[in-house]
């Protein structure tokens, strides 16, 4: 038996969130006495794939065919599904991303399975196949007992940190008989931001809001985030307004995010907001009101006007790069 | 075209979330409730938008859900929709919920089934992409803008770092976010209008169970703030990697 776990990369390269799903399954599969197999799609090095070895996975499953350098979900489904046939899977693992959120609901029909969106823990096997989540944006947590023989699992992206060992995996080539419909969607236009840390997988993230004033003061935030290697997010009257794209937004009706560090700077504080962020490892405030209710969801805190405080901190962590 | 838009009853987003019977429950008393934003704000306004300007011919809403919500489905129809479906029965597990609308949905052959990213309650946004595995239909998530021609949808999305631009045929599935239409408010006549609109309640089809949820938890109190002399950036630098250990 194994525990099949689905490896996205992008371009050719796999993201650390993805060696972290790896990981998670290896764990799993310890745990339940399995085996753990990859499964990765399209146009990828054997080179790159390798690496999944020193994260856990036994074998990996390579499915080379261009066409799935693009999300295609069916097809998607059909490369997954032949994998957990071949390998007799009964646990699915996936990442809550927008890639997984596309896929990983297709396999809990088809295979039946009880599905966990944002798994934040190991499974218990004590209670059953309990997993803890995020409800309400993270202002409370769900304890999900997965009752369904078969078992699907969309972990929650930098929850655990990640442990490299010597592992070696085995690369095997599947072939796949596509659907009819598996290509129903084609693709037309891609445009994306190069350089950018992506926001959802960031371990740091430096945040603003309206106390940012306007978007023509957001080379402060943006210069702070290019020194930490942090990604940029912000509050939503500032997405609302076009100050910053929206795909930035984080909170309960925005993204919600776990990183090692929030910063927030010029943002209140409000309840939807914390929602999506106070899942963070660590949170710093920096707020000219001390009076703001973002100081009492905060680990450190500067009552300070951002546009002095700002180009402080981003010389004072250039300082701290240099003496490391 | 017709369309069924996905409509789930959440606690208005600023509810303090309180626990009851040995935190196996959320308090609901003195909870107000509300459209799942994303399904209000984006897949339904867009519906209507498409019967406006002549692209749809007919919405229908659906929701699973208890009487309960009867309010909620009452407030999406005064914004629009020609009827609503309740199927009577309660569901946080997204797998019921997808088998719920599937089975009534599999005999009305809509064309294009709109829901929102997600439910700000139990954040799964599943259910969308169940839906289309159900229904054998193709879906696209995380939408932000949809465009009809012929019948053919253009949808951008959201992709990690950046956009896509895909087109698909009919039968669809959309999940919708911010971009896909502008938020509106009900008017007098809608809201009258609304009242005389069928409300049709389905019974649940029998589905076993998947998951249950044993327990509930709050998040940890934050212990304190540390306050750091705005002048002395070094310091909260040194804090952040010396005692936070994130840098
Ligand atoms: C249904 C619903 C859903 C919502 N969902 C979300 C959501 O997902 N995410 C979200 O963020 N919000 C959401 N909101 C909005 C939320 O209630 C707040 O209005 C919003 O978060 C406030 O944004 P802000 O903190 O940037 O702005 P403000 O509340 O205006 O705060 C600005 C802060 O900047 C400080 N400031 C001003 N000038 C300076 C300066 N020079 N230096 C330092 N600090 C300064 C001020 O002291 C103040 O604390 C939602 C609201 C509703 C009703």
């Amino acid at each position: 038996m194994s525990v099949i776990v689905f490896v996205e990369h992008d371009g050719g390269i796999i993201k650390k969130k993805n060696f972290e799903a790896v990981q998670y399954a290896a764990v799993i599969a310890q745990k339940t006495g399995a085996t753990v197999t990859a499964v990765i799609l399209g146009n990828i090095a054997d080179a790159e794939i390798e690496k999944l070895g020193e994260y856990g996975a036994q074998k990996v499953l390579h499915v080379e065919d261009k066409r799935l350098d693009e999300l295609h979900p069916r097809a998607y489904t059909s490369a997954i599904l032949t994998a957990i046939e071949k390998e007799n899977a009964k646990i699915i693992v996936a990442l809550n991303d927008i890639n997984g959120r596309a896929v990983a609901p297709r396999i809990a029909i088809k295979l039946k399975a009880g599905l966990l969106a944002g798994a934040l823990t190991y499974p218990d096997l004590d209670k059953g196949f309990v997993i803890k989540k995020a409800v309400y944006a993270g202002k409370a947590f769900a304890y999900v007992n997965i009752t369904s023989d078969a078992k699907v699992i969309m972990l929650m992206p930098n929850t655990f940190p990640l442990v490299k060992s010597e592992g070696k995996a085995t690369i095997e080539k599947l072939a796949v008989n596509f659907g009819a419909k598996d290509f129903g969607i084609k693709v037309k236009e891609v445009s994306k931001v190069t350089g950018e840390v992506s926001l959802s997988d960031a371990a740091l993230v430096v945040s603003g809001g309206r106390g940012m004033k306007g978007p023509e003061n957001w080379y402060l935030i943006e210069d702070l985030a290019m020194e930490l290697g942090a990604a940029t997010a912000c509050s939503r009257p500032v997405s609302d307004a076009d100050w910053r794209p929206h795909h930035e937004h984080v909170g309960q009706t925005g993204g919600t995010i776990r990183p090692d560090l929030y910063i927030a700077v010029g943002i209140s504080g409000a309840i939807q907001h914390l929602a999506g962020v106070n899942g963070s490892k660590t949170i710093v405030v920096i707020n000219r009101d001390p009076e703001a209710p973002f100081f009492k969801a905060a680990n450190y805190g500067v009552v300070g006007d951002a546009m002095e405080v700002l180009p402080r901190l981003t010389e004072a962590v250039k300082k701290f790069k240099l003496h490391k | 075209m017709k369309i069924l838009v996905c409509i789930s009853q959440v606690p208005d987003t600023s509810t303090k979330v309180v626990l009851k019977d040995n935190n196996t429950a959320i308090e609901s008393n003195g909870v107000t409730y509300i459209i799942n934003p994303y399904d209000e704000w984006y897949g339904l306004i867009r519906a209507i938008e498409l019967k406006e300007t002549g692209v749809a011919s007919q919405i229908d809403l659906v929701t699973v859900g208890k009487a309960n919500t009867e309010p909620v489905i009452r407030k999406a129809l005064a914004l629009g929709g020609d009827k609503a479906i309740r199927i009577d029965v309660e569901s946080n597990d997204p797998y019921l919920t997808a088998v719920y609308i599937a089975d009534y949905a599999k005999s009305e052959n809509y064309d294009l089934i709109l829901c929102g990213k997600e439910s700000i309650d139990y954040n799964n946004g599943t259910v969308g992409s169940m839906l289309a595995e159900l229904l054998d239909m193709d879906y696209i998530g995380f939408a932000t803008g949809i465009q009809i021609e012929g019948t053919n949808a253009i949808v951008n999305r959201e992709v990690e770092g950046g956009e896509e631009t895909d087109t698909c045929n009919f039968p669809l599935v959309i999940s919708c976010q911010k971009g896909v239409a502008e938020a509106r408010i009900p008017n007098m006549r809608g809201i009258m209008a609304a009242r005389t609109r069928p409300l049709n309640v389905v019974t649940p089809s029998a589905v076993e169970p998947v998951t249950s949820i044993l327990s509930y938890e709050l998040p940890p109190a934050k212990a304190g703030v540390k306050l750091v002399d705005p002048a002395d950036m070094d310091q909260l630098v040194k804090l952040l990697h010396s005692e936070a250990k994130v840098i």
